[in-house]
């Protein structure tokens, strides 16, 4: 302790102290909460939904209402399934910041816990589409890329570009890029037919052929540029502003060189 | 201009200001050089070209900063090429304006016209020739040649009859009939109602005996869009309305502006938006236009469900689909 | 042998059968003015010769039919389906075969670059009067180039088959349907039959390897040829008149720097299509008239027409068991029909307005000529809110507005914005004037004040080099037309009301502010 206590008026000690606090303190929590989380494993299924249903209450039933029936401004949840829940949530749409257009994709408000929790409690007001699951989605294995290809171009294409750039729609609502997208959510997202998208049912397009979009999808989104820098994939209309810009526009640049007096 | 202002003269051209490279003969060495290191740097431009055609795999991916992941036998070809090109000219342009004559040369233009004598007898020469020909006087000649390289001119018209058939009633008829069943696009699947889901849709098109070879000629009027709302949301007039099966709708998929695919639905607003021209279709009000060029709601399939339940058409289109065109009758 | 001793055999071989040596010797000398502006027709041409070669190229593994094939190259997307052999081939040129996405690429940014060109070309022509007598025929040769470019570069495009282009297509067949009375015969022998066929891509495939590349080189010819025997304009100057020509010969210096811009523009074409990609087919997938990607667009040359047939107002005509489509037609053929009409007969136009019918030689400076600056501006303000419109789902999706806000925009647009521009270009035209005149008279602001013996602080002004004066000051302004309604007994003239027109314009576009006079400035000395 003497020894310790020599250095007591040192310069340094005050940061070190403060990192020291804040280490302690950040690691403290850190391992209490992971004994938490891993804890909501072994929950039961009531309890899940009774916990979807708080997080509800104090996230969503401002707009949804307090029991999902909807409202002015927020659709009835009743009969969504969890699906809907685990698409709208999980990509960050819902909970909703600006409500003029669309419900646009952001960093998710609630963790994956959260997340499950409440789909658990919206499936169960009524019954409706339900999440996918994992071995159901292996579209490295299940998939036809070039099938998938074919039926995105007939029923995705129209909305989502033809390389899921993404595209304009009425008043300013727009179909997002599907680049970066989890498959679990391009399958909701298809079955559940969020705001202005329609919903793909299953025997229309079969979840076979639903994992072979994904499949073409993911591969698009690999798909290296093979002529050049990609322009964004939209077309003509970056093409021939390029063209304009750097084509004609360099070749100005040399003109005036080549005209203007040698020193 | 007006002869009593008097215009500030012109000073002429202005004196001659010499290079550094046509006094110093250290400069014009040096330009020397800078024309040479160019076409050197074409020529590194051009062994790249090779290399890159033979060597490099096409298969063979590299990082580039800010453009990503590069082909890099594409790259390696276009901008050896680029290089070996452009540096062609830069030392071609280079040599002229630093060491190739830059003295201003005066060139004299002179009037276009003609002398006067050359016009008469210009005019002299003509007027013999045609005189001799006797086109002035022999007037049956005149009329008569008039009217043989007039009818040869029809014939060429007439060899092209053949490039193709008269339309007939090609474009006022589809492949619906009563009874088509309604089937997938792709997969060729027929349809039960209880299929959809509201708020879904489909592309569907008419069953025909082999799917397999469906000529696109076909699809060109034959897709047809099915969607699903819910039969309150309808704001049809009756004869519409019994067109429609439980909610489920039925459109020609081709725009009735200028034939792209209208598939593009909204599902909050009802509405489908063409994306050629922005034309936007009301599902609720039988496919009315409500913004945009398109003069035409899009054509409605009368569908139903036959026994198992299968959507099937129960008339063919009562209008013809896709453009207009002036044997149209659209009242 | 010397290299000049060969040189000398060959040349005499030559001229023994030929007589070159005469035409060639005045020819080799002959004076090419030099201005950086000069050198955007030579852009469409190099890249016209870009385009020939390597079209060629490509023409070697394409194949222009649309008969059905399935995919077994090495694209895994497309593996399998069922596409033309038009798409086939052109996945082939790009996938398997070396260098052949690069020609493909080279072929589409040469066409890119040959259009804007072309209208940059046309541009400066226009703003300097440069279609002036004796030009007029070269101006409607161009105007009749720029508008086979767009024809071509629309069938070419067109080629591949892809779902883009395809798209296209069937617009242009709906046009070619709406035309009254023979529109449907027309649209279905076309296509040999009901759209798509088999037959439109081998059919525009001849118009676009053989009959349209033998109509440009016979237009670009002739073009070229009225260049060379006309001679070329110049920028007014010190030294530089109506009746000469003043440049640089064409041995060396001329034939060494247009050559080298020749390999300038293929090397910036080859550039641009080895880092930047074009028209990536396989992305779009081949075409069935069932499919349709969101953001569909011609390219940009084609682009204002789209706008133009977007913004149109839904007006067709039902009557007596016909339709006949305004919101085709008149976006589509009239206003197009009228513009460039209108374009190629503008030299004969102005010659009218301003009743000038010499020759001239000197280029105008877009400032001492307001209402054909100010004209031009407008009709370039029409084609911007026009293409504008052509990529408005595009625009939307990325700057956060709605295809709706810009379309009503444009719809209002086109008619407001270009007069407001006219309008704004005129009096910027004559502010211009106005500067350099207050140029010539008090010479250059230096910055530098001076306070006077008395107190007075004054800004120095230097006066301007006689050079420069002149070239202020070399401009003609003619007066406007003189075109009385009755003549000297007092009856009225015949044709009053067009003269009445042709006056009115002729006097808004003699409108400027007086040159500065030798007068002026000997009166100001006194100051």
């Amino acid at each position: 302790m003497k020894r310790l206590s020599r250095y007591r008026r040192h310069k340094a000690v005050g940061p070190f102290l403060l990192i020291f606090a804040l280490l302690a303190i950040g690691t403290t929590f850190s391992v209490a909460s992971a004994v938490t989380s891993t804890d909501t494993k072994v929950v039961d299924r009531s309890a899940l939904i009774e916990e979807g249903r708080q997080i509800f209450l104090k996230g969503c039933s401002s707009c949804h209402g307090l029991n999902a029936e909807g409202g002015q401004i927020a659709p009835s949840l009743i009969g969504v399934g969890a699906a809907s829940v685990d698409f709208q949530v999980g990509t960050g749409r819902m909970p909703m910041a600006d409500m003029s257009t669309q419900a646009m994709r952001k960093a998710p408000l609630y963790d994956a816990a959260e997340t499950a929790a409440l789909a658990a409690y919206v499936a169960s007001l009524a019954p409706g589409p339900e999440i996918p699951n994992e071995s159901s989605l292996n579209y490295e294995r299940d998939g036809n890329t070039a099938e998938g290809g074919e039926l995105f171009r007939n029923n995705c294409a129209m909305c989502h570009n033809f390389a899921g750039q993404g595209g304009a729609l009425t008043q300013g609502k727009y179909a997002p890029t599907l680049m970066g997208v989890d498959p679990k959510h391009i399958y909701e997202a298809m079955i559940t037919g969020p705001q202005s998208m329609p919903v793909f049912s299953d025997k229309t397009i079969t979840p076979a052929e639903k994992i072979s979009i994904i499949k073409w999808i993911k591969a698009a989104e690999k798909e290296p540029n093979l002529g050049g820098a990609s322009l964004g994939r939209v077309g003509p209309v970056t093409e021939g502003l390029l063209g304009w810009v750097l084509g004609l526009g360099i070749l100005i640049g040399v003109a005036v060189w080549l005209a203007m007096k040698a020193r | 201009m007006s002869n009593e202002i008097e215009a500030i003269k012109d000073p002429g051209l202005p004196a001659h200001v010499h290079r550094k490279a046509d006094t110093d003969p250290a400069a014009a060495n040096r330009a020397e050089r800078q024309v040479a290191t160019m076409f050197g740097i074409s020529a590194f431009g051009t062994v790249l070209l090779i290399v890159s055609y033979v060597f490099v795999p096409q298969d063979k991916f590299i990082f580039i900063p800010v453009m990503g992941n590069q082909n890099a036998h594409q790259l390696g070809l276009g901008l050896g090429m680029a290089i070996s090109l452009f540096f062609i000219g830069m030392g071609a342009i280079h040599w002229a304006k630093t060491l190739m004559p830059d003295t201003e040369v005066v060139a004299h233009r002179h009037e276009f016209r003609s002398p006067d004598s050359d016009r008469k007898e210009f005019v002299e020469a003509v007027k013999s020739g045609a005189g001799a020909a006797g086109l002035g006087r022999r007037s049956l000649i005149k009329k008569s040649l008039g009217a043989a390289l007039g009818l040869s001119a029809l014939s060429p018209l007439l060899l092209l009859r053949d490039l193709g058939p008269l339309p007939k009633k090609e474009l006022e008829t589809t492949t619906w009939k009563s009874g088509t069943y309604l089937v997938t696009d792709p997969g060729n699947r027929r349809i039960k109602a209880s299929d959809l889901e509201v708020g879904a849709v489909a592309q569907v098109l008419p069953e025909i005996e082999d799917p397999e070879h469906r000529k696109l000629s076909d699809i060109g009027k034959d897709a047809v869009l099915l969607i699903r709302l819910r039969p309150q949301e309808f704001n049809l007039e009756a004869d519409k309305l019994a067109m429609t099966h439980d909610g489920i709708i039925a459109f020609s998929k081709i725009c009735s502006h200028m034939g792209c695919a209208v598939a593009l639905y909204e599902q909050q607003t009802k509405h489908l938006l063409c994306p050629c021209h922005q034309s936007t279709f009301d599902v609720t009000r039988a496919a009315k236009v409500i913004f945009g060029p398109a003069a035409r709601p899009l054509p409605q399939l009368d569908i139903t469900i036959d026994g198992e339940g299968y959507l099937v058409a129960r008339k063919p289109f009562s209008e013809p689909v896709g453009p207009s065109f002036w044997e149209r009758n659209s009242q | 042998m010397t290299a000049e001793a060969r040189l000398g055999s060959v040349a005499n071989y030559v001229d023994e059968r030929t007589g070159a040596a005469a035409w060639m010797k005045k020819n080799l000398q002959k004076v090419f003015p030099d201005h950086w502006s000069f050198l955007l027709g030579e852009v469409a041409l190099y890249s016209f010769v870009i385009l020939l070669l390597s079209g060629t190229f490509l023409t070697f593994w394409f194949d222009p039919s649309q008969r059905e094939v399935i995919y077994d190259g090495s694209y895994e997307p497309l593996e399998g389906l069922k596409m033309s052999a038009a798409y086939a081939s052109t996945l082939h040129i790009s996938f398997e075969v070396r260098g052949g996405l690069l020609m493909r690429q080279i072929h589409h940014w040469a066409a890119l670059i040959f259009m804007s060109a072309i209208v940059a070309h046309l541009l400066r022509v226009f703003f300097t009067g440069a279609f002036r007598k004796p030009r007029e025929g070269n101006w409607i040769i161009g105007i009749g180039l720029l508008t086979l470019g767009i024809v071509e570069g629309f069938l070419g495009y067109s080629l591949p088959d892809d779902l883009l282009s395809g798209t296209g297509i069937r617009i242009a067949e709906a046009i070619i349907q709406a035309l009254p009375v023979v529109g449907s015969y027309l649209a279905y022998f076309a296509f040999g039959g009901a759209f798509p066929g088999e037959a439109f891509i081998p059919r525009i495939y001849t118009v676009h390897v053989l009959l349209l590349p033998g109509a440009f080189l016979a237009l670009i010819t002739a073009h070229l040829m009225l260049v060379w025997y006309q001679k070329h304009t110049q920028y007014p100057g010190p030294g530089r008149t109506e009746k000469n020509v003043v440049g640089y010969p064409l041995m060396p210096t001329y034939m060494a720097k247009a050559g080298g811009f020749f390999f300038i523009v293929f090397g910036v074409t080859a550039f641009l299509a080895a880092v930047a990609s074009i028209n990536p087919i396989w992305l779009y997938g081949p075409y069935t008239p069932g499919q349709i990607s969101a953001g569909s667009q011609p390219d940009w040359y084609m682009g204002w027409l789209d706008g133009l047939v977007r913004m149109a107002p839904p007006l067709e005509t039902h009557a007596f068991g016909h339709t006949i489509s305004w919101n085709i037609l008149i976006p589509g053929l009239i206003v197009p029909g009228i513009l460039f009409t209108g374009m190629a007969l503008y030299p004969f136009i102005e010659s009218w307005i301003t009743g000038d019918k010499r020759e001239h030689h000197l280029l105008d400076r877009p400032r001492n000529a307001p209402n054909r600056t100010a004209l031009g501006a407008m009709s370039l303000t029409f084609m911007l809110v026009a293409l504008i419109n052509g990529g408005n789902d595009i625009i939307a999706t990325h700057f956060s507005l709605t295809i709706n806000q810009i379309m009503w925009f444009t719809r209002f647009g086109i008619f407001i914005l270009p007069p407001i521009a006219f309008v704004v270009t005129k009096r910027l035209c004559l502010s211009l004037q106005r500067a350099d005149r207050d140029l010539v008279l008090h010479g250059r602001e230096t910055g530098t004040l001076l306070r006077l013996p008395h107190g007075e602080f004054v800004e120095v002004h230097e006066p301007i080099s006689p050079e420069k004066a002149y070239l202020l000051t070399a401009h003609e302004q003619a007066p406007a037309l003189e075109l009385p309604a009755v003549d000297g007994r007092g009856v009225k003239r015949a044709g009053a009301l067009r003269n009445k027109l042709r006056s009115r314009m002729s006097v808004a576009n003699a409108e400027s502010v007086a040159k500065v006079s030798a007068d002026d400035l000997k009166e100001i000395e006194h100051h």
